[in-house]
């Protein structure tokens, strides 16, 4: 059976569907709109039930984007995601709000289930419901209470679904015409208005106690958690906490990965005969799948904070102290999140944004998120600020290079909050943004809740981000494998010629022939065409090559240099690349990495958009190639604007 | 004497008389605001804005822009 899971935010509907459905979820799309659709499957008997979950609204009449699909789907019996009965969650101690969308949906004559959820809250509060004088105000109906949170109640849930009586011809709850025309507010108003103020005459012989009290215990945390310096200290700590947990703990699972996918590919590359599809299975893919695994890691990492402090309660208290801040960009209190997050990873940041309701708000978000300096960026960072900056003291005590990479940070701050700006101008939008919102009480969160919520990101990130990062990295091996006729050939017969390379070791020869075969590759020669767009910046056509091969991601750019360089490189801190790169001199005898090209270069990569797992994963978001082609765009005109700049100023 | 929800102090307890929104008036009225609902103003975030309320027992965040269409008394004392 189709079953829809409706209800008001904060009425714990998605407790309710992970205990119904557990691990077997998927998400995909309502059709023809960018809203996602929760769906699950569970078992009753041998009885097998597909639930919808829906966004928790107060009525079916929408205002915001994401709750159009509430209306559009009840008002439309034709509409495939219509139910054959749908489950209307609760809250106990907030009667008379919720039941507004239950006496909708009754009106609508879609068969339902009325679940009284977090039921021990409101007996602890003193309400007391009679149920059986709600049923029969609403004959048909099976009501039942609940809660969710710890799974109670669930075998009462399955009762009566398997019991709802389908079969009714049922007077309306409201007299008037119904449903109201979407686009007549007045008639909705009315509707509205009329339908509570029947419930508040029918209500207070059924509950004992009007409405619950706010607990004690949250206003006293609020006083603190609210406070206009505690808050920021609270929030600052929190971040601070979790960035710790993202370096010290994603890091070595990172690494596992990386050196199993290093081991396989040296096993099966053995293990195979030589040829294309060994070079392309251990060159190409399984590369490709490292990368898109290495993720896994970080997006785990942060979802589960995410979660836990979304559960936790605390998550709409910091949209609350954020959102004066962030509005004169466009922006909302929601998007504070995605652009920390962004700060270890921007494809995280990005999957978070799904909070924000209002579509500009949201879209605006998503682009200017890359520009925070994730975690990719820091090797590259970290080799030119060592490369180009001396190891001096400003004041004696703070060091020069760890305030320029402070200012590397800041810029990329900047430039998304100046770019928000300018968007805010250019995206036209028909809803504005707003805040109205309710804020739970804090509760201790739902483990199960947060695991559910990290397998669902990762299953997302995996299946459709990593189908484009695996194309393209593939893509990006054939380039770099490969040149036109007889290029690569030639560039290492050449290089076997020299005497440097007759004197030199085995290892020491592989690696110039590893060089050699970059350079006459199809990526090698681009990076020699394009040396004309990039000298303006101060860079040569290596860095042409490096800066080509890491739009797969930023961190390549190291691993490139090295190859085209023919730097045999082992030690983590790359001192040999560095020692070599320090040398590297210009046909003029000038050295290649002055201040001004390596300052150049740190510029180019806090705004480029090199990092091709993050235009695919708003591509996934944002369901078109449209807003990350623009992104990439936008992106690209600020690094060679800004490379360019910095070159002409520091020379 | 009539003002509006975005003036009022701190802990200060008020009456709604009507509420003008252009286009959240609908969302408000679903929430359970309407003509004569209790309003506590709990909380300001730092700068002023958004503020909390207290209504129905539940805890509803609004923007100064959005509360400023909303027309309350003080509960008379």
């Amino acid at each position: 059976m189709k079953i829809a899971l409706f209800g008001n935010p904060n009425t714990g509907k998605s407790s309710m569907f992970n205990l119904l459905t557990g691990l077997r979820q998927q998400v995909s799309n309502f059709p023809g709109v960018t809203i996602e659709k929760r769906i699950g499957t569970f078992k009753i008997g041998d009885q097998k039930h597909q639930l919808t979950d829906f966004p928790g609204t107060y009525s079916i009449y929408p205002h915001s984007l994401d709750e159009e699909i509430v209306s559009q789907v009840v008002t439309n019996p034709t509409h495939e995601d219509f139910p054959e009965l749908a489950i209307v969650v609760v809250d106990s101690s907030n009667l008379e709000r919720n039941m507004l969308l239950f006496t909708q949906l009754y009106d609508l004559k879609i068969p339902l289930v009325l679940v009284l959820n977090m039921w021990d809250i409101a007996e602890k509060n003193g309400i007391k419901i009679d149920i059986s004088a709600l049923e029969f105000l609403f004959p048909g109906t099976p009501i039942i209470t609940m809660n969710a949170r710890i799974g109670l109640g669930k075998e009462r849930l399955f009762a009566a679904i398997s019991t709802t009586n389908k079969a009714q011809e049922l007077s309306p709850f409201y007299d008037g015409f119904f449903p109201s025309p979407i686009e007549d507010k007045d008639a909705q108003k009315q509707e509205i208005q009329d339908r509570y103020e029947k419930l508040r005459t029918i209500l207070p012989s059924i509950q004992g106690k009007k409405s619950s009290v706010k607990s004690t215990f949250s206003r006293k945390l609020d006083a603190i958690i609210i406070h206009r310096f505690w808050g920021y200290f609270i929030f600052s700590a929190v971040l601070l906490i979790i960035f710790q947990f993202i370096f010290a703990f994603a890091t070595l699972p990172m690494d596992w990965i990386e050196h199993l996918f290093i081991t396989l590919s040296a096993w099966l590359s053995g293990a195979l005969p030589d040829g294309v599809l060994n070079n392309l299975l251990t060159q190409g893919i399984l590369p490709g799948i490292a990368g898109v695994l290495m993720f896994i890691p970080q997006i785990a990492l942060l979802f589960f904070f995410i979660a836990l402090l979304e559960e936790s309660g605390y998550l709409s208290r910091v949209v609350f102290i954020m959102d004066r801040l962030m509005r004169p960009f466009g922006l909302n209190g929601k998007s504070i999140v995605p652009l920390m997050s962004s700060v270890a990873c921007a494809i995280p940041g990005i999957m978070a944004t799904r909070t924000i309701s209002d579509w500009k708000e949201r879209l605006i978000t998503i682009i200017i998120a890359p520009l925070m300096s994730c975690s990719a960026r820091i090797p590259v960072y970290t080799l030119l600020i060592a490369l180009v900056i001396p190891k001096t003291y400003v004041f004696g005590f703070i060091s020069l290079q760890g305030l320029v990479l402070f200012a590397l940070y800041s810029l990329g701050l900047v430039a998304a909050l100046l770019l928000a700006l300018v968007l805010k101008k250019f995206i036209r939008s028909k809803n504005n943004g707003f805040l109205i919102m309710e804020m739970p009480e804090y509760k201790k969160p739902r483990w199960s809740n947060i695991m559910i919520s990290i397998t669902e990101k990762i299953k997302v990130f995996v299946w459709d981000a990593g189908k484009v990062i695996l194309a393209i990295s593939i893509i990006l091996w054939v380039l770099a494998a490969y040149g036109p006729s007889d290029s690569m050939s030639s560039k290492i017969r050449a290089i076997k010629e020299t005497s440097l390379y007759i004197k030199s070791t085995e290892p020491q020869k592989e690696t110039m022939i590893a060089s050699a075969k970059l350079e006459g590759s199809f990526i090698g020669i681009t990076g020699k065409y394009i040396e004309p767009i990039i000298s303006p910046l101060g860079y040569d056509w290596k860095i042409g090559i490096s800066l080509i091969s890491s739009f797969a991601a930023r961190e390549v750019f190291v691993g490139s240099l090295s190859t085209i360089h023919a730097v045999h490189d082992e030690n983590e801190r790359h001192e040999n690349l560095q020692t070599h790169l320090k040398e590297a001199r210009r046909s003029d005898g000038t050295p290649v990495y002055s201040l001004a090209t390596g300052a150049s270069l740190m510029v180019f990569y806090v705004f480029a958009m090199q990092c091709m797992a993050t235009l695919a994963v708003v591509k996934k978001e944002t369901k078109s190639w449209r807003w990350p082609f623009i992104q990439l765009v936008i992106m690209g005109i600020m690094a060679y604007v800004g490379a360019l700049i910095t070159y002409l100023i520091l020379t | 004497m009539l003002k509006s929800l975005s003036e009022i102090t701190l802990g200060e307890i008020v009456i709604v008389e009507s509420i003008t929104h252009p286009y959240l008036s609908n969302k408000l009225i679903e929430m359970g605001m309407q003509a004569g609902t209790e309003l506590e103003l709990l909380y300001k975030a730092p700068f002023g804005d958004p503020i909390a309320i207290c209504m129905h027992g539940s805890l509803i965040s609004l923007r100064l822009d959005e509360a400023k269409y909303i027309h309350v008394t003080s509960l008379p004392i």
